[in-house]
């Protein structure tokens, strides 16, 4: 039953987004079996150069798979960004968590307690994907609550109002999958496998928050304020989800020679904001951009760039919700650690007793 | 009040109520994948609750719809039995609550599915499969804590005596219902004895057993949950949501 | 590098009737009891399957003549992980 309540896709607004997005998840996953028919030859040869064969396979669009020989560089780099992306959907559970106990109706309730679920989900697939590189779940999440590895600086914004929910959902699930989309193509198997999953659920998170906004925004003067307030103060840092522009970006050369990345930080940007301004004007709600306005000669929009330094001071932990957010996994982990160890205990007295009634 | 209204109204808060309690331990869970089931869950129940709530409010035929019935009653016009508005405590107190609902829901559902009101038997028959998988899920970690660690055991036994008291409130008659609840002890005890004893719990002897949610006489603890669950709904008369 | 408490399941789905067990992903639980019924939870939260089987990830034994082991030595015939994620394809019925 879980998810009943999001429309079906037919049932979406025609201007909704995702549509066009949904149909690039598929056309990957399209590709990556068409990858999977396509002939090659078998393995290296015993003695040919393994990095050259890597770059052979990854310059043909072949998937990388979990045993197959890589750079270090390159597991390393992966291993960050599917962790990174891991932590994210656990800690970003939690904005939006705080809203499930006062959803103002019992179907809002159930579709946002649903879909904080599915990001519970989608961050189990992507440990899960993490872990084919040969590091375990449970050390990533040491690296998350030492703080040693992080997550995406959105969630260390606080949820003020119910407003709050459906902006998440419109413009911070929006954000993420036009970053997630080309990761369905990903050169590396596991990875653009769990990012199809992830971004065909996506799609109906963004759905649930258009639909917030839109009903909020055709509500009450009251509720209109409040869908305007909550826009006004997610529009920038969602911008600033897509990561420094890229003269400033460290990593970004060397992943798209991976392919593990696909676009500049400010292509995905750009197009994120070229279609978020229709859909603003379809919500009857204004983005706050005093700059924002269509440029004939390179077909996309003019917009105010977000407080890059804001973003830094997020990312070094002095958001306004930074401490918050590591304190409540730090003390979830901690509570539950009893638990974990009963569940080991009782599974280790069973295997006893099956192995003494075996001999 | 009396008569099929106020029984589905009190199941359908049972349900409401557990499910609130429930997805208050999202992002809390001790492991991820028990966040995932405790949602699950919480799903569960708040899709029974709606459908008991819609039901009762065509029964009442006063023009309450679910929410009307969900977010604009007092503490005092609540139903449910005291049981689930009981706070989470620890992860063992919610696996007794849950264990101890889930096997007094299941007989009952069970048998509204052959109840004569096509609309109760048809919420019975869909909520019965629900009901089996949160029992299951619920003895399955009884079992674990009971016979897990000395200090799991310590908890789960606590836990049992904690919540035992309450589970009385559930089978008093109440030979009008389409479902008497008397008639479901029997079932209760048969599921509940064999997982304690497998658990190596001590089930409690009987002695206090606190009454009143079926009246309206709740524990001081709904008050709070009912305003942190109405305050948003009720903060902005006729909205539409 | 597993770990210890709660060791990794394989988990495999038949999405309907007619259709073989595909493998969609793997998850950690301490007994299988337990792996069953987080796969139940995480693998058809969208009524994706009917029918579940989960495999201790160290039972399988794996010939990959395609790869080459580079880090998960000594133990170079176990799948370890390997997350497929993938809804079962359509269209297969037909066996």
């Amino acid at each position: 039953m879980y998810g009943n309540d999001f429309s079906a896709p037919g049932d979406a607004p025609d201007d909704m987004p995702g549509a066009g997005l949904l149909g690039e998840v598929e056309a990957a996953e399209a590709e990556l079996r068409a990858a999977a028919a396509r002939e090659r030859r078998g393995g290296p040869a015993p003695d040919e150069d393994l990095a050259a064969y890597f770059t052979e396979v990854v310059d043909a669009e072949q998937k990388i798979e979990p045993r197959d020989w890589m750079p270090e560089a390159y597991r390393r780099t992966l291993i960050r960004q599917i962790a990174q992306h891991a932590h994210s959907e656990i800690i970003g559970m939690q904005p939006e968590g705080n809203w499930i106990s006062r959803a103002p109706s019992l179907k809002r309730k159930a579709i946002l307690l649903a879909k904080v679920q599915d990001e519970a989900g989608h961050g189990l697939y992507l440990y899960a994907a993490a872990e084919t590189l040969g590091i375990s779940r449970d050390e990533l999440v040491q690296l998350l609550l030492d703080g040693k590895q992080k997550y995406s600086s959105i969630f260390n914004y606080p949820t003020l109002t119910w407003a709050d929910v459906g902006a998440i959902g419109w413009l911070v699930d929006g954000a993420a999958i036009v970053n997630q989309v080309p990761l369905c193509r990903c050169s590396y198997g596991p990875y653009a496998r769990a990012m199809i999953r992830v971004c065909k659920e996506e799609s109906f998170h963004q759905r649930q928050g258009y639909e917030i906004l839109h009903t909020l925004a055709h509500g009450t003067p009251e509720q209109q304020a409040m869908a305007q307030d909550a826009v006004d103060r997610w529009w920038y840092p969602s911008l600033a989800m897509f990561g420094p522009p890229d003269g400033d970006s460290t990593h970004s050369t060397q992943s798209m020679a991976w392919k593990i990345k696909r676009f500049s930080n400010d292509d995905l940007r750009q197009r994120f904001v070229d279609m978020c301004v229709q859909q603003a004007e379809i919500l009857g709600l204004r983005i706050p951009d005093d700059g924002l306005r269509w440029n004939e000669e390179r077909r996309a929009y003019d917009y105010t760039q977000p407080d890059y330094d804001e973003l830094m001071q997020v990312i070094k932990g002095n958001g306004p919700c930074n401490r918050e957010r590591m304190a409540h996994r730090r003390a979830a982990h901690a509570d539950g650690a009893w638990v974990r160890e009963a569940a080991a205990a009782y599974a280790a007295k069973r295997a006893d007793k099956r192995e003494k009634v075996a001999a | 009040m009396n008569g099929p209204f106020a029984f589905a109204l009190g199941l359908g808060d049972d349900a409401l109520i557990a499910a609130q309690r429930l997805a208050e331990w999202t992002t809390r869970a001790p492991e991820m994948e028990e966040d995932i089931a405790l949602a699950n869950i919480a799903l569960d129940q708040l899709g029974a609750a709606r459908l008991l709530l819609s039901y009762a409010g065509e029964l009442e035929a006063a023009g309450r719809d679910e929410d009307a019935l969900a977010y604009l009653r007092d503490d005092r016009e609540f139903l449910n039995a005291l049981l689930v508005e009981l706070p989470n405590g620890d992860f063992a107190v919610t696996m007794a609550k849950l264990f101890f609902l889930a096997a007094y829901q299941l007989p009952l559902y069970t048998a509204l599915a052959s109840c004569p009101d096509e609309r109760l038997a048809a919420i019975g028959a869909k909520a019965r499969k629900e009901s089996a998988y949160h029992l299951d899920h619920g003895a399955l970690w009884v079992r674990r804590l009971g016979d897990g660690t000395e200090e799991s055991h310590r908890r789960m036994q606590d836990a049992v005596d904690h919540v035992w008291p309450y589970t009385h409130e559930l089978f008093a008659a109440d030979p009008a219902a389409p479902v008497d609840p008397a008639g479901l002890r029997a079932a209760f005890d048969e599921t509940v004895g064999p997982v304690l004893a497998e658990a190596t719990l001590t089930r409690p002897e009987r002695g206090w057993a606190p009454t009143g949610g079926r009246k309206g006489v709740h524990t001081e603890h709904l008050s709070y949950l009912l305003a942190e669950m109405q305050v948003l709904h009720r903060a902005h008369p006729g909205a539409q949501w | 590098m597993s770990n210890e408490h709660s060791p990794l399941w394989e988990v495999f789905v038949r999405a309907r009737r007619g259709l073989s067990h595909t493998h969609v992903g793997s998850l950690h639980a301490p007994d299988a009891e337990l792996a069953l019924r987080n796969a139940r939870d995480l693998y058809t939260r969208r009524q994706e399957g009917v029918s579940i089987w989960v495999v201790p990830a160290g039972a399988i034994t794996a010939s990959s003549p395609d790869e080459k082991d580079s880090f998960f030595d000594p133990a170079a015939d176990k799948v370890y992980r390997h997350p497929t994620f993938y809804e079962v394809p359509d269209g297969v019925a037909h066996l």
